[in-house]
């Protein structure tokens, strides 16, 4: 039988391992497919800021040779990924999606990047974003916008917009990106993929451009629940350099997968399924937690009182820590510097410059929340919120093993519609951004497409800290009963 | 609370951050939307509540490493993004007049 390289992009991350192993197809034409691809699509999508042909290339013909020898070092082996932006390549410029970054060349390679490539994924490129993280629609990166594969006129979501798009649009067969406030999850509800934010402390920070440290985190976005655990499982563990990374061993998370979800207590928050939900996103939502029902699972009500403070504690918290993160860009060590005579001006010009919007907006904010006479109003009494956000989680696993609910409140947006009222941007992550603050381990799960728009809806499902392993059962568990989507049409006005 | 443009100017120079008069004006709207909304948190008695200092599960220690001399980024990698630079140092404009 020929084979066309769409039947390789179309492959899942396992598939094409699989492949590899049988030696059916090289990692070299598997990542030759995914160039042609991204060289045919990337155009419209925008979901790259950088392609390493060469050295994906290099890297494929190295995984060919271990292929051969029967030398494999997982089960993606010589399978084609990207990283997002916001992740330290050597040697492979990195630049957070901003300006103030253009050019910069890290010295290092991110510990989860060392780690995907210790099992020898093929890094393909860097995925667009936006600029260090903050926002929600793609629309802030520095260099161009990334559209939804579902309809081109639509936000992937953000932060992780590229990381979301290039798996849906079959680019590459999975991808690494970060999730402060909901930053996987939205983009892979969006885009219709598996998103992943693992509990806090699971994947090392290290080499991640720091955003909000206390939020957030590394995880996978990938096409199938399986292929999500598979990557999770090689990135996951301590690393000695991120000293809140976790010394818990990994779970062996396929060892459960396929356990089903009989006698699973599904909590249902009801604050979560209240007004301002999409008519057509409950819908869907409410078939997936049918689903549930049917399959053998016990639905529960649950409460978590206090998540309609989520969005005000979050926008004090991590602008404030992004405003101390962002003070490294001074034009001093490393990226843009502006010309001026004295230092301070040097810094202030350099900063005005190589900044964008949203960075200077956070960092208004959280330098006004932490300043003298504030500290107390804002900044400490969210951090009191935040434990009490954790505790009404906390409670609620006493009754539940994993919290249910939408991802967002709508499908993907248009582009350009929120980029002029941040606080309407902000709102996209209301059901997202309570499971960062009570540092817990949530998975965006694809269940249908949209009866009007006809755009992905995912599901979430929170758990309990380093319980991945229920997360991604409970998930696997409803994708078995789930028909699969189908291949997004890269068009504009979507599939009607 | 709405925030006023000699504000907007105080927190920007706190953050070395130069603004245009349009960015002081976009700025002090949107920063006054924004704390408007995070007034909410105001409705909840926090008193008694201990503010969440750290992201750790229960039962979650920082692992601290052994104060030991370990291997570091050559002077050379270090500097190679430097836009100014002088032998092993980053060269700045001029701090003392």
């Amino acid at each position: 039988m020929t084979r066309t390289p769409s039947d390789l992009t179309a492959l899942s991350l396992r598939e094409a391992g699989a492949g590899i192993a049988s030696r059916a197809v090289s990692s070299r034409e598997l990542v030759e497919a995914s160039l042609a691809r991204i060289a045919a699509t990337d155009g419209k999508l925008g979901a790259f800021l950088a392609v390493a042909a060469d050295r994906a290339r290099a890297a494929a013909t190295a995984a060919d040779a271990r292929a051969a020898k029967g030398d494999r070092r997982s089960e993606f082996d010589g399978v084609p990924v990207a990283v997002k932006d916001l992740f330290a390549t050597k040697g492979l410029v990195t630049t957070a999606g901003s300006r103030i970054l253009e050019g910069f060349v890290p010295p290092y390679d991110a510990a989860a990047v060392e780690r995907l490539e210790a099992a020898g994924a093929v890094i393909v490129g860097k995925l667009n974003m936006d600029e260090f993280a903050m926002g929600s629609s793609n629309e802030n990166s520095g260099y161009k916008p990334c559209a939804n594969p579902w309809d081109l006129a639509r936000t992937p979501g953000g932060s992780s917009g590229g990381s979301a798009a290039s798996v849906a649009a079959r680019q590459v067969h999975g991808s690494l990106g970060t999730d402060t406030g909901g930053s996987i999850r939205l983009p892979a509800s969006f885009c219709g993929v598996v998103g992943v934010k693992p509990t806090y402390g699971r994947v090392s920070r290290w080499g991640v451009v720091a955003f909000a440290s206390s939020l957030d985190q590394v995880g996978p976005l990938a096409r199938t629940v399986e292929d999500a655990a598979l990557l999770l499982g090689r990135i996951a563990g301590h690393d000695p350099r991120d000293l809140t990374s976790s010394t818990r061993p990994v779970e062996d998370y396929l060892a459960s997968l396929e356990a089903g979800a009989r006698g699973l207590r599904v909590g249902i928050p009801r604050e979560w399924l209240r007004g301002g939900l999409d008519a057509g996103v409950e819908k869907i939502v409410r078939g997936a937690l049918a689903a549930y029902e049917r399959l053998g699972a016990k639905l529960v009500e649950i409460s978590l009182p206090h998540s309609k403070y989520g969005i005000a504690a979050y926008y004090l918290i991590a602008p404030a820590e992004a405003s101390s993160n962002l003070a490294r860009y001074d034009g001093v060590r490393f990226g843009l510097r502006a010309d001026a005579k004295g230092l301070r001006e040097m810094y202030a010009e350099t900063r005005e410059k190589g900044f964008g919007a949203e960075p200077k907006r956070r960092i208004m904010l959280g330098t006004y929340a932490l300043s003298s006479g504030y500290y107390d109003a804002y900044y400490l009494r969210a951090q009191k919120v935040r434990t009490l956000i954790r505790r009404d989680f906390d409670e609620a696993f006493r009754s539940c093993d994993v919290v249910a609910g939408p991802v967002a409140p709508t499908v993907a947006f248009q582009l350009g519609e929120r980029t002029q009222d941040p606080l309407q941007m902000y709102l996209a992550d209301v059901f997202t951004i309570t499971c960062n603050l009570a540092a817990l381990p949530g998975l965006s799960l694809p269940c249908g497409l949209h009866p009007e728009s006809g755009m992905p809806v995912g599901l979430q499902l929170v758990g309990r800290p380093f319980d991945e392993a229920t997360l991604l059962r409970a998930a696997r568990a409803l994708e078995r009963e789930t028909p699969p989507l189908p291949a997004p049409p890269l068009r504009a006005g979507g599939a009607r | 609370m709405a925030l006023s443009l000699e504000e907007v100017r105080r927190i920007a120079a706190l953050a070395r951050l130069r603004l245009s008069p349009e960015e002081e004006r976009t700025f002090a709207e949107q920063l006054s939307a924004i704390l408007a909304h995070v007034e909410q948190l105001r409705e909840l008695d926090v008193s008694a509540v201990e503010p969440m200092t750290h992201a750790l599960a229960a039962g979650e220690a920082p692992v601290l490493r052994a104060d030991e001399r370990q291997p570091s980024l050559r002077p050379d990698e270090a500097l190679a993004n430097a836009p100014a630079r002088e032998g092993t140092f980053f060269e700045v404009p001029r701090i003392i007049e």
